[in-house]
């Protein structure tokens, strides 16, 4: 099966241009999804996860850009793509769904116009059409009275009906691809729960493939076939969901685990990893965790390359491995 | 939604009440008319005369109450100077004033809302940022040194437009307008701009700081990521979140456009309010001054009232009548 999105080398840069680099945001990151897969993009915050979501979609804010790399989106590379193809694609095949629901739909207009102009983006239909089009979108994420609720507003809906709704936006062409930047992280844990078992339900009957983009490895754990883990902009270790959590390789990926607080006793202190992410512009020299590393030697110095195992990867030449024996 | 306009209502005359009472005093300390108005010549007994006939010899609160009670009939008084009920005198100049005031706020919006757009929407252009320099100029320049200036390269150098005057005026529902005539509109032209000037530079800042702050919403992103076109993505997302603060300083801006038409008619000694409650003034012609006054505190009234039935239309989240 070929992959539906593979992304290759992907550097995305702030400022800088051809001649001079800017700061890097990601750095030289490689993944790929196939159909109907679900892959959770894992880090901190500032670890460029958002921005290579944004990369994908090509809506980086000014300033900015991708310096090099390749998109490649169903066999053909996006990210040199013309404005207007990409447009074609933005929400017919590639979907977005955003972090803050409170602020995702735009306060003034209807939920109506809102939908209705996404379906008529794409699609050469009238009004009367596209109305109903999105009123059906509306009941399969489970909103009461859908009729109603189109000529309501957005301010007279709680966050996590906004996310339905957003999520309802997202589906309305049976994209191949969502990309969903941490969809669940506005909302509390009752509703992240059905959001998340509604987006699992919904993208499964539309075979639609998820780039899931968030920093809880216990959604990570429920709902991705594969994870990526990123750091300081480049990725530190990728692979399948079941190998990588129970067995993770990379000190990074190790300390996340242990810091979900499940995993600790009661009673003892919660496990943290010392330190703080660096600045994108003050990055030690070599690997990035080095400085956060109990395991890092001078050998640390070079940033070390991802090194392949079976299907998975990891960039680090001093790899937590389990006792076998 | 009823009873949100009763209680405006409500206040508004409260507001009126309270401004009647300020201007009223205001006006009687200002100068005593008596010495303009009278003859320096005339003799004691014909001085007293005068004083009774305007009912200057009542106390001072009196005489508002007196005012109060005109006013409840639409009677602000005879003008000292015409001798004319002051109110006829303020509609009759009203026309040539709401006409300028109008025409200005058109240049304004035509020209200070793309420009605005356009300055947001492309922050680092060399043309922006001349749009900006020169919005700078707009409104730190003084109206009447513009207005010179105008006179002087226009109507001296170039000789191409009337310095003064309302030029040739048509009739349109029983009054004059110059507008509707092609010499008139010659004549418009300078004062309009003159007074547009000022505004336009600040609906310009106004417009381009407020598409600096729709922009980077997740919603304007979530609506390029929804695959819809720039052209919808600025013209209806942007531009109707960026309408709510622009609307309200147009709708205040216009009051003041009336209102201090004053320097602009001067200059170009266009005769509308300004230039009538100017020559009242140093004729301290009090019922004039007064009536004029109390037509602009009523003018903002109104306004406000528009403005505010304006906002509900425009922002949803502030309708009083919106279902939860």
């Amino acid at each position: 099966m070929t992959a539906l999105l593979k992304v290759e080398n992907l550097v995305t840069e702030f400022g800088g241009s051809s001649a001079k680099p800017g700061l890097r945001a990601v750095n030289d990151v490689s993944f790929s999804i196939e159909r109907g897969k679900v892959l959770g993009l894992v880090g901190e915050s500032g670890s460029g996860k958002s921005v290579t979501g944004f990369s994908i979609m090509r809506l980086l804010e000014k300033p900015g850009r991708i310096a090099s790399g390749r998109v490649i989106f169903d066999g053909t590379d996006i990210a040199n793509c013309s404005e207007e193809e990409m447009r074609r694609l933005r929400g017919k095949r590639i979907a977005m769904v955003f972090q803050d629901p409170t602020m995702t739909l735009n306060p003034v207009l209807t939920i109506g116009t809102q939908m209705v102009e996404a379906v008529q983006a794409h699609e050469n239909v009238s009004k009367d059409v596209a109305r109903q089009r999105s009123r059906d979108a509306l009941a399969r994420v489970g909103i009461p009275s859908p009729e109603e609720r189109l000529s309501a507003y957005p301010h007279q809906f709680s966050g996590g009906m906004r996310q339905r709704v957003a999520i309802a936006i997202a589906l309305l062409h049976k994209p191949d691809l969502i990309v969903a930047d941490e969809p669940t992280t506005a909302l509390d844990v009752t509703i992240q729960s059905q959001i998340i078992s509604e987006f699992q339900k919904l993208t499964e009957e539309s075979n639609t493939a998820v780039i899931w983009i968030t920093h809880d490895l216990a959604i990570v754990s429920r709902l991705a076939d594969d994870i990526a883990v990123m750091y300081a902009g480049r990725l530190v270790e990728t692979g399948p969901v079941t190998k990588v959590l129970t067995d993770p390789h990379h000190p990074y990926t190790a300390g996340l685990i242990a810091s979900v607080p499940s995993q600790n006793r009661r009673g003892e202190p919660l496990r943290q990893i010392r330190g703080m992410t660096p600045a994108i512009h003050r990055l030690p020299q070599g690997c990035s965790f080095r400085t956060r590393c109990d395991r890092a030697t001078d050998g640390c110095l070079v940033m070390p390359p991802l090194l392949p195992e079976e299907d998975r990867s990891f960039r680090c030449i001093h790899p937590v491995l389990k006792e076998t024996a | 939604m009823v009873t949100s306009i009763i209680r405006r209502l409500i206040q508004a005359l409260f507001v009126i009440v309270a401004m009647t009472i300020i201007v009223f005093i205001g006006v009687s300390v200002i100068g005593n008319p008596v010495d303009i108005l009278i003859n320096p010549d005339a003799n004691q007994a014909e001085r007293a005369r005068v004083i009774a006939h305007y009912g200057l010899d009542q106390p001072l609160w009196k005489q508002y109450l007196l005012f109060l009670q005109g006013l409840l009939q639409g009677d602000f008084g005879n003008s000292f100077v015409y001798g004319r009920p002051a109110l006829g005198l303020i509609l009759e100049r009203l026309p040539a004033t709401l006409e300028l005031a109008i025409t200005a706020l058109a240049i304004a919006i035509v020209f200070g809302l793309p420009l605005g757009l356009y300055a947001g929407l492309y922050p680092n252009r060399v043309s922006s940022k001349l749009i900006m320099s020169g919005s700078i100029l707009g409104f730190s320049l003084p109206t009447f040194w513009v207005g010179l200036m105008l006179i002087m390269v226009f109507s001296v150098e170039l000789g191409w437009l009337p310095t003064n005057g309302r030029g040739t005026t048509a009739e349109l529902f029983g009054t004059q307008w110059s507008f509707l005539t092609g010499e008139g509109l010659r004549h418009l032209l300078l004062p309009a701009f003159n007074l547009a000037l000022f505004k336009t530079s600040l609906i310009m800042r106004l417009t381009r700081a407020g598409v600096q702050e729709v922009l980077p919403q997740d919603y304007v992103k979530f609506a390029r990521a929804k695959g819809l076109r720039e052209r919808r993505v600025i013209a209806v997302h942007v531009l109707k979140n960026l309408m709510i603060p622009v609307v309200t300083i147009i709708g205040l801006e216009f009051g003041s456009l009336i209102a201090f038409s004053v320097v602009t008619e001067s200059i170009f000694a266009w005769p509308g309010m300004g230039k009538l409650i100017i020559d009242s003034i140093n004729l301290l012609d009090r019922p004039v001054i007064v009536a004029y006054l109390m037509m602009m505190v009523l003018l903002f009234v109104v306004l406000n009232f528009i403005i505010d039935i304006c906002y509900t239309i425009l922002d949803p989240r502030i309708r009083l009548d919106a279902k939860a």
